[in-house]
């Protein structure tokens, strides 16, 4: 976010350089096996973005995003699993664990189209009646934080439960193909982290508009004042259904996407602390802005695939120092750190400060005056 | 018969456990909306001062009740440093306290694990406390007995100590309207303070009586902070007689559930549950009454 | 306005993405569409040139794992030593490339493609949970490089790139529940943990049951992590068993025998076998609480045998004499030597020439002679029942006679048709 109104060019620059560097400089520099590694940090980053709006821009606390992560990544590795499957068409695990059929309920996803579909529609529609639910109950705050934590800690628990049609603690895994072509082809590997390269760049693309918009003003404005936002005619609970829903659906497609680069979807990435995970680089890239979320996603899963290679025990203690200073010290994430030189030289102080701000104290939020700050808001409120 | 009291009995020390657990909880996400991720944590140190202790005093009766006074005070003193040096500085920020203790919770597993060991270390229960007590024909064992009277005891303590002490008197005002007690001369800052050192020693004491029934290393404390906080969110901010509810209200849900079915499954309706009843209460079971509109 | 100019400002380079993107992975997509076939065309980039070779040992040294694998860890590190110590593998010392599995399988995955691809490693050696091996297998199959595993497993696996150094359900499981017949125990309940492990082994222990006369009074699974076990002992005393087959990991079995031994049952009224604890364990759940219970393993720390009692000093003379050793330690120290065995026999590092030459393999190792079998790269095992003793070391109650031969997928046992 750090391109304030005015120039365009930086807008069209950074995203131009983004999409440079992820589609032009990464394939050419990086192996096969780092890229694919990128690959699986990108679909990371990707949940991230959804965080972000969620989060950042509308003040839920998503505890849980691993559910609807999770739900892409099984859906995609449903039909691949399908699609592996020999003759008689039973997943291999099915056979090991199962009684040898295949259930009901996976017979649809078969289909590649239906697949797609699910995996677009389906996280999304549960978050929106799930929003809907909670939202409208003005259920929020800290306990919708921890409802939605509840929420993966049982999507976890159900997964590992039913071995015998979601592989349980194994997952699934061991795909031989994507959509007909062939996994271990690095060549096809390329393809699929070029798919994921575009989709980030879309998803980043498609927030950026929402952000810009009078939604995302309104988003903003429920964030900082849900009350006001109310009086004026407005309904909160469906300003949070929307932004919620979207997080959900960029977090089944990163899930999605997350199954074919990795080759394994298991409850381990879908409970409570991997879903706390995805929260550490939105923190620390700034939780409010359009790409510190992604930054920050893509390089603190860089530096837990580095750090942990040499030091495990140390990377645990750097993991839980990044959160206590940069929640603590630095709200708004290293994105500030650049803003906070600049308006020290003297720049566009009061904008930035204003449209990255952090939400106020929520349960007081309603006797308080100095909620309100971006200006755009305050214009349209006053 | 005997299934139905045995399980009956298994619901409420189930309870009583979790009531342990988020007694504490209840008291700083109460009075300060801070949601403190490393409480389970606390718990875990209290497990280990147990296990530190019982090196020095051999006899396991003496160093269990020893322990006991130890646990409260390593963990408080631990929540204490916690909130003067973070949380305090996050005051307008509850939801990012979440965060933070988040962090300190990764931090104290990884230092119990660097000075404890990565395995499971023992505390043994003393000799009276071992085996089971018949009632209505049912063996009870007398450590969950004992946790269960340890929960009560808890709980009067704290009820009394809010309602008659100058204290429970500040806490309780900070509670209802923290801007009005600042401005009736409370000091606010003082009081969250003490409640935090009050609630973490909570955890502290759990933690120690928790080694009468399960395993103590590292993860401790993250077996039971999801289960706590739902305690927390299902009985309501503020008062203690939501969580004593809700504690026993789940425990004899979950032990129920599990009886007919399994435990993988009890743990998913109760969490099914939980959501729909918050639907239902979305404040729950028992709230202040305040005049915000949410 | 300012939405806009934003809009048209964000479409043009989104698009020109878009095409640049397509059109990148549009070509490359043709290139793959050819090769559609399973087979895979990778070359190994393992250096056997210098006077060094590389391995590389994964296991989890973070997270919930940690505990277990670090053990693992250590005794391969042992071995890796001693065996350079011995002048290397044909003529090449080890050079060890370890990493941190994390306690993920995903991770696992990941590190192990890094392993093969990146640091080109002859051979890894390492995973513990089911799902960390699942989750490599793959990897391993598709580079077409060695994975060794050391833990006793669940059966129905036969990768030709992998060697199961631990128990497969012939060699532990089977033993355990035959031992528990010929005590006359005919009731038996069933209790693990919720994962594939507990609920595979516990479906052959049914099949077999049914076949051999023996009642199963029930089956119960708790969620990993699961501290209350109030529920399930109620059920299992009420059930009217005779023994109890124990598959529960890790911190379960705490809470599990603390609320067996507070409900009044002990090791003489109702006694437990257990296949998930080893010496390791016995210290954290208590020696008050578990003495005198069973376990089914291949290899104890009492074992009596000149290799074992170099094996053993050889480990406290390295870690420590508070320090105990235990099965996966073993088979994961043996793995290494067989491995060896198997370079040794082919003469070379190579992949297919190791797989080649693997049938027949044997090492004295600690818990007696082994034998790797070619057909499904499993190895011949002696199953030993141990009782807990009050120093908290497993003594050998009953052994198999002699070496089990694995069998995997129990081909060899007539009810267990229709199990794979």
């Amino acid at each position: 976010m750090s391109a304030r109104l005015g120039p365009r060019a930086r807008v069209w620059g950074g995203f131009l350089l983004a999409a440079a560097l992820l589609l032009g400089v990464a394939p050419a520099v990086l192996s096969d096996f780092r890229l694919n590694l990128l690959g699986k940090f990108l679909c990371l980053a990707m949940v991230a973005v959804g965080i972000g709006l969620a989060w950042g821009r509308g003040g839920m606390l998503t505890l849980g995003q691993g559910v609807f992560f999770g739900l892409g990544g099984y859906l995609m590795a449903m039909h691949l699993k399908l699609a592996d499957a020999g003759p008689g068409g039973v997943p291999d695990f099915m056979l090991l664990y199962g009684d040898g059929t295949v259930p009901g309920w996976w017979e649809p996803f078969r289909s590649p189209v239906v697949t797609i579909l699910a995996i677009l529609l389906l996280p999304a529609g549960l978050a929106a009646l799930l929003g809907l639910a909670v939202f409208k109950r003005r259920v929020r705050g800290a306990y919708f934080a921890i409802l939605s934590q509840a929420l993966a800690a049982a999507f976890a628990i159900l997964l590992i439960g039913q071995q015998k049609v979601t592989g349980g603690t194994n997952g699934l895994n061991g795909f031989r193909g994507f959509f007909g072509y062939d996994l271990s082809d690095p060549v096809n590997k390329r393809m699929l982290y070029y798919i994921a390269a575009v989709v980030l760049l879309l998803m980043v693309a498609a927030v950026r508009l929402l952000m810009r918009s009078r939604y995302g003003e309104l988003l903003v404005a429920v964030r900082d004042q849900e009350n006001r936002v109310r009086f004026l005619g407005y309904d909160p609970a469906l300003v949070k259904v929307v932004a919620y829903t979207v997080a959900a659906a960029f977090a089944a497609i990163g899930g999605a996407l997350f199954t074919p680069i990795v080759g394994i979807i298991s409850p381990a990435d879908v409970g409570v602390v991997p879903s706390i995970a995805f929260l550490v680089g939105v923190a620390i890239g700034g939780r409010a802005t359009l790409l510190g979320p992604v930054l920050g996603a893509i390089g603190v899963s860089w530096a837990e695939t580095s750090l942990s290679e040499s030091f495990p025990s140390f990377w645990t203690y750097f993991q839980g120092a990044l959160f206590i200073v940069v929640v603590a010290f630095l709200p708004n994430g290293l994105a500030t750190l650049g803003q906070v030189w600049r308006r020290r030289r003297g720049g566009s102080g009061a904008g930035i400060a204003a449209d990255d701000a952090v939400r106020p104290d929520a349960r007081r939020s309603d006797d308080q005056e100095s909620g309100v700050h971006d200006p755009a808001v305050s214009g349209r409120t006053a | 018969m005997d299934a139905l009291v045995s399980q009956l009995f298994a619901g409420l020390s189930l309870g009583s456990v979790l009531l342990l657990a988020a007694l504490g909880l209840a008291l700083t996400f109460g009075q300060m909306g801070v949601i403190n991720m490393a409480h389970g944590e606390f718990m875990m140190a209290g497990a280990y001062t147990a296990f530190v202790v019982q090196g020095v005093i051999a006899d396991a009766g003496v160093s269990l009740l020893v322990s006991l006074v130890i646990g409260f005070l390593v963990g408080g003193l631990l929540g204490l440093l916690l909130e003067v040096a973070l949380i305090s500085r996050m005051y307008k920020r509850p939801l990012d306290t979440l965060l933070v203790t988040f962090g300190v919770a990764l931090v104290l597993q990884q230092a119990a694990r660097d000075v404890f060991g990565a395995p499971n270390v023992d505390v043994r229960a003393p000799s009276w406390l071992s085996g089971a007590v018949e009632i209505l024909g049912v063996g009870i064992p007398k450590t969950r007995l004992f946790i269960l009277a340890l929960a009560v005891l808890a709980v009067v303590a704290l009820s009394l100590a809010l309602r008659y002490t100058p204290l429970g008197r500040r806490i309780r005002a900070t509670v209802q309207n923290r801007d009005l007690a600042e401005t009736s001369g409370i000091s606010t800052r003082a009081t969250d303070r003490l409640t935090f050192f009050l609630g973490s020693g909570v955890a502290g004491v759990a933690g120690v009586a928790l080694t009468l029934l399960g395993s103590i290393g590292p993860t401790l404390g993250t077996n039971y902070i999801v289960d706590a906080f739902l305690v927390v969110v299902v009985g309501g901010i503020g008062q203690l007689k939501g969580a004593v509810i809700a504690a026993i209200g789940l425990g004899l849900l979950q032990a129920g559930i599990e009886y007919s079915t399994t435990a993988s499954i009890a743990k998913v309706l109760v969490f099914v549950i939980i959501v729909a009843f918050l639907q239902v209460r979305p404040q729950g079971l028992v709230s202040v009454r305040t005049r915000s509109l949410a | 306005m300012t939405r806009l100019l934003t809009t048209r400002a964000l479409a043009a380079p989104a698009a020109v993405a878009l095409v640049l993107a397509l059109g990148a992975c549009g070509s490359r997509t043709d290139a793959g569409a050819s090769g559609d076939s399973s087979a895979s065309g990778s070359t190994s980039c393992v250096d056997t040139s210098g006077d060094s070779i590389k391995i590389g040992f994964l296991n989890s040294l973070s997270g919930t794992m940690a505990i277990s694998e670090q053990t693992v860890r250590d005794a391969l590190d042992l071995a890796a030593e001693e065996i350079n110590a011995g002048g290397g593998v044909l003529g090449k010392q080890l050079e060890i490339v370890g990493e941190d599995g994390a306690s993920e399988p995903t991770v696992f995955a990941e590190k192990a493609e890094k392993l093969i691809k990146s640091d080109c490693v002859a051979a890894v050696f390492g995973g513990w949970t089911s799902s960390s091996r699942k989750a490599m297998l793959p990897v391993f199959e598709s580079n077409d490089a060695l994975l060794f595993y050391p833990v006793q497993y669940e059966g129905l696996e036969a990768s030709p790139n992998i060697f199961y150094t631990g128990a497969t359900t012939n060699q532990q499981i089977l033993p355990g529940v035959e031992y528990l017949k010929e005590q006359g125990k005919t009731k038996l309940f069933l209790v693990g943990s919720d994962y594939v492990f507990p609920r595979t082994a516990n479906k052959e222990i049914v099949a077999w049951a049914e076949a051999n006369g023996v009642e199963i009074v029930g089956e119960e699974y708790a969620p990993l992590g699961h501290t209350d076990f109030a529920t399930i002992v109620t059920k299992l005393k009420g059930s009217g068993a005779d023994a109890v087959f124990n598959t529960l990991n890790g911190d379960s079995n705490v809470a599990f025998f603390k609320e067996y031994k507070n409900v009044g049952l002990t090791a003489d009224t109702l006694p437990v076998v257990s296949v998930s604890i080893a010496e390791e364990e016995v210290g954290g759940i208590g020696i008050e609480n578990i003495e005198g219970q069973l376990t089914a393993w291949n290899y104890y720390q009492t074992v009596e045998s000149p290799e074992n009692e170099k094996f053993v000093a050889a480990f406290k003379a390295k870690y420590g004499d508070d320090r105990v050793t235990s099965d996966p330690m073993e088979a994961a120290y043996t793995s290494l030597y067989l491995w060896k065995g198997m370079v040794e026999k082919a003469e070379s590092f190579d992949v297919a020439d190791i797989q080649e030459a693997a049938d027949g393999v044997s090492f004295d190792a600690p818990e007696g002679t082994v034998t790797v079998n070619g057909d499904n790269h499993h190895i011949a095992k002696t199953a030993l029942i141990g009782k807990i003793g009050p120093d908290g070391l497993i003594y050998t109650e009953w052994s198999s006679d002699g070496p089990i031969e694995p069998d995997p997928f129990l081909e060899g046992y007539d009810w267990a048709e229709g199990l794979s």
